[in-house]
């Protein structure tokens, strides 16, 4: 009779709420790091932040003034939206080709595969391809470093995320939207663009924002293609030299020496982190309550 | 009557519309090949680039560990070997923590919107660029775990591991930068395949008497294997091609040494931080690094794809 009462002295029940307790301690290990890292920046880049921050040019290693990071800022701007320019048209295009025109066949196959192993690309290996491809070719109006390049190495990293949540995002759209389309007459080519595309436009934007958001933190694929600028961007043909961004700025001054620089690389961290996890906290809310009130 | 039905007579499509759909379908065609083209572009250029290097050192590449660029002698075994010791040595570190933590959150011991928290900060993780976490690790990390490291020299010096005075910046504190990047990998992508086991599963183990960690380990753990196996396996990836925070952290330097406790060097930091300034052979045999890494995460994430294809549909 009594085995069949809860003992909680019982061997298994003390295993169990010991593994219990392990499995809690990885999960607090497993969000130290955010809070740590999240904090930490906050309280260290924000309070470096002022306005000529955001106006100034940084100043070279070793002035007791570090300046601030505007072309590094309008760099990352300037160099996301050219990958961004990039990215949709053909990874929409290509994310299309896959979920609305593909049977399953080996063509189609073979691409999802490819996107799936282009997103394992190391980021580095990007920016190395376009180094031998674009930079050292001089191949764009004879520019060696440039934003461009740098642009051009971030949209490869952006495009298999485009692809892959184009793709998934029409599939949800059901099939009876695209019959009752072609039922009354309308072409492939206008049922895409008038009712699926726009039945999925939530869940592709969502991706696409996300994968911009990615991006927009991407250093190693910039080191040698946008390489770097201390200098304002003054005109549309900047982006065809060296263009400051952001993340290098953070990578270039955290190794310097001097304590004014490696605040600028605080400063510019701060900045970063906060556009990069609002984005994504906005974006995640977005797809949350979206997803309690489908229609479709 | 009979003029209404003229409303539903076959309308013959114009010549230009079926041009425009046909054009349509082409130029998106098109543009899905572009990833095709884009991989083998990559392996393409980057193999054509380090043939100099190839056709010279050969697989003694692999083996050697000099870096010269005055007497032109180039071998990469100590950056491969970095690569390689830091990235398992942080995937190992990971597995547990990771499924640990994805147990934790599908599991109820806290409630429902707790869990989702977790999860939520979890992925958030992954958001934050490499770049600022290896700011964190030399500004914030380096120095809390001094003492540490100390501590392991003297206690765990005659382990080779462990066997040199600690440096500043050193491959262990590569290897836990590395976790804090591949921990939401592994743990959204566990989370996300225990959710898949049927609960069907749960409830039969439940009804023959097992207790709530015993269906975890024989039951749960075991027909989630193939997917958690996966995420390790792509999260391995991702550790072997990181760059930025390693490059920061690591102490970039190319001479080989057992521990881990000494500066070391990655493939990707190798690239970082020479590229820009190299030349001649140099170019050629920094590029000969990259096909290797490439190689090496190629391998790792098809046979991660194919572990999932594999096995992923039994229980759906």
């Amino acid at each position: 009779m009594n085995s069949l009462f809860y003992k909680n002295k019982s061997k298994r029940a003390i295993t169990d709420k010991f593994l219990t307790g392990i499995s809690s301690i990885c999960a607090v290990v497993a969000i130290l790091p955010l809070l740590l890292v999240v904090s930490y920046i906050l309280f260290k880049g924000g309070t470096q932040l002022n306005l000529d921050l955001f106006l100034l040019e940084p100043n070279p290693s070793g002035y007791a003034d570090p300046g601030g990071i505007n072309p590094a800022l309008v760099g990352t701007l300037i160099i996301t939206s050219i990958a961004t320019l990039i990215a949709i048209p053909v990874g929409v295009g290509g994310g299309i080709y896959l979920a609305e025109y593909s049977k399953g066949g080996a063509f189609s196959r073979f691409i999802r595969f490819g996107v799936n192993v282009l997103s394992g690309v190391p980021s580095i290996i990007a920016g190395v391809f376009i180094y031998a491809l674009i930079v050292s070719t001089r191949i764009i109006m004879g520019s060696t470093y440039s934003g461009l390049a740098g642009g051009i190495a971030l949209s490869i990293l952006m495009l298999p995320s485009v692809i892959k949540t184009t793709d998934e995002g029409l599939k949800l759209v059901p099939n009876e939207l695209r019959q009752a389309s072609l039922g009354v007459g309308a072409s492939m080519y206008t049922t895409i663009l008038r009712i699926t595309l726009p039945a999925a436009f939530r869940s592709i934007a969502t991706g696409v924002i996300l994968g911009i958001a990615r991006a927009a933190g991407e250093t190693a694929p910039l080191i040698f293609t946008a390489l770097f600028s201390y200098y304002y961007v003054a005109g549309f043909e900047d982006v065809f030299y060296e263009m400051g961004s952001l993340s290098v700025l953070i990578y270039n001054f955290a190794l310097e020496p001097y304590d004014a620089q490696n605040k600028l690389a605080w400063a510019a961290s701060f900045i970063l982190v906060l556009s990069i996890l609002s984005v994504n906290i906005f974006a995640r809310l977005v797809s949350a309550i979206t997803n309690k009130t489908k229609r479709i | 009557m009979k003029e209404k039905i003229g409303i539903f007579e076959k309308r013959n499509r114009y010549g230009i519309e079926k041009n425009i759909d046909i054009v349509f379908k082409n130029s998106t065609l098109l543009l899905s090949s572009f990833v095709a083209i884009i991989l083998f572009g990559i392996i393409i250029v980057v193999f054509s680039q380090s043939l100099e290097s190839f056709s010279k050192y050969g697989l003694r590449f692999l083996t050697t560990s000099a870096w010269n660029p005055v007497t032109d002698e180039y071998g990469a075994f100590a950056a491969i070997y970095g690569t390689l010791i830091t990235s398992i040595f942080s995937i190992l570190i990971t597995i547990p923590l990771g499924v640990g933590t994805a147990i934790f959150i599908t599991e109820d011991f806290v409630p429902r919107a707790a869990r989702e928290v977790i999860g939520f900060f979890v992925e958030l993780l992954a958001a934050i660029p490499s770049v600022v976490l290896g700011l964190w690790a030399i500004f914030v990390m380096e120095p809390f775990f001094r003492g540490f490291f100390e501590f392991l020299h003297i206690r765990f010096g005659w382990i080779p591991l462990f066997s040199s005075e600690p440096t500043g910046r050193n491959s262990l504190l590569a290897i836990f930068i590395l976790v804090v990047m591949l921990l939401p990998i592994v743990t959204s992508i566990s989370r996300d395949t225990l959710n898949q086991v049927p609960q069907k599963l749960r409830n039969a183990s439940y009804g023959i008497g097992a207790g709530r960690w015993k269906t975890i380990f024989s039951v749960i753990l075991p027909a989630a294997l193939s997917g958690i196996m996966a995420g390790v396996l792509l999260g391995l990836g991702r550790a072997l091609g990181e760059t930025m925070a390693v490059t920061m952290i690591i102490g970039n330097s190319n001479s080989f040494s057992w521990s881990l406790l000494s500066p070391g060097y990655t493939i990707s930091a190798m690239l970082a931080n020479q590229f820009g300034e190299a030349d001649g052979s140099q170019v050629s045999s920094l590029f000969y690094a990259a096909f290797v890494l490439m190689i090496l995460t190629l391998v790792v994430n098809i046979f991660a794809q194919w572990l999932v294809k594999k096995f992923s549909l039994k229980y759906e």
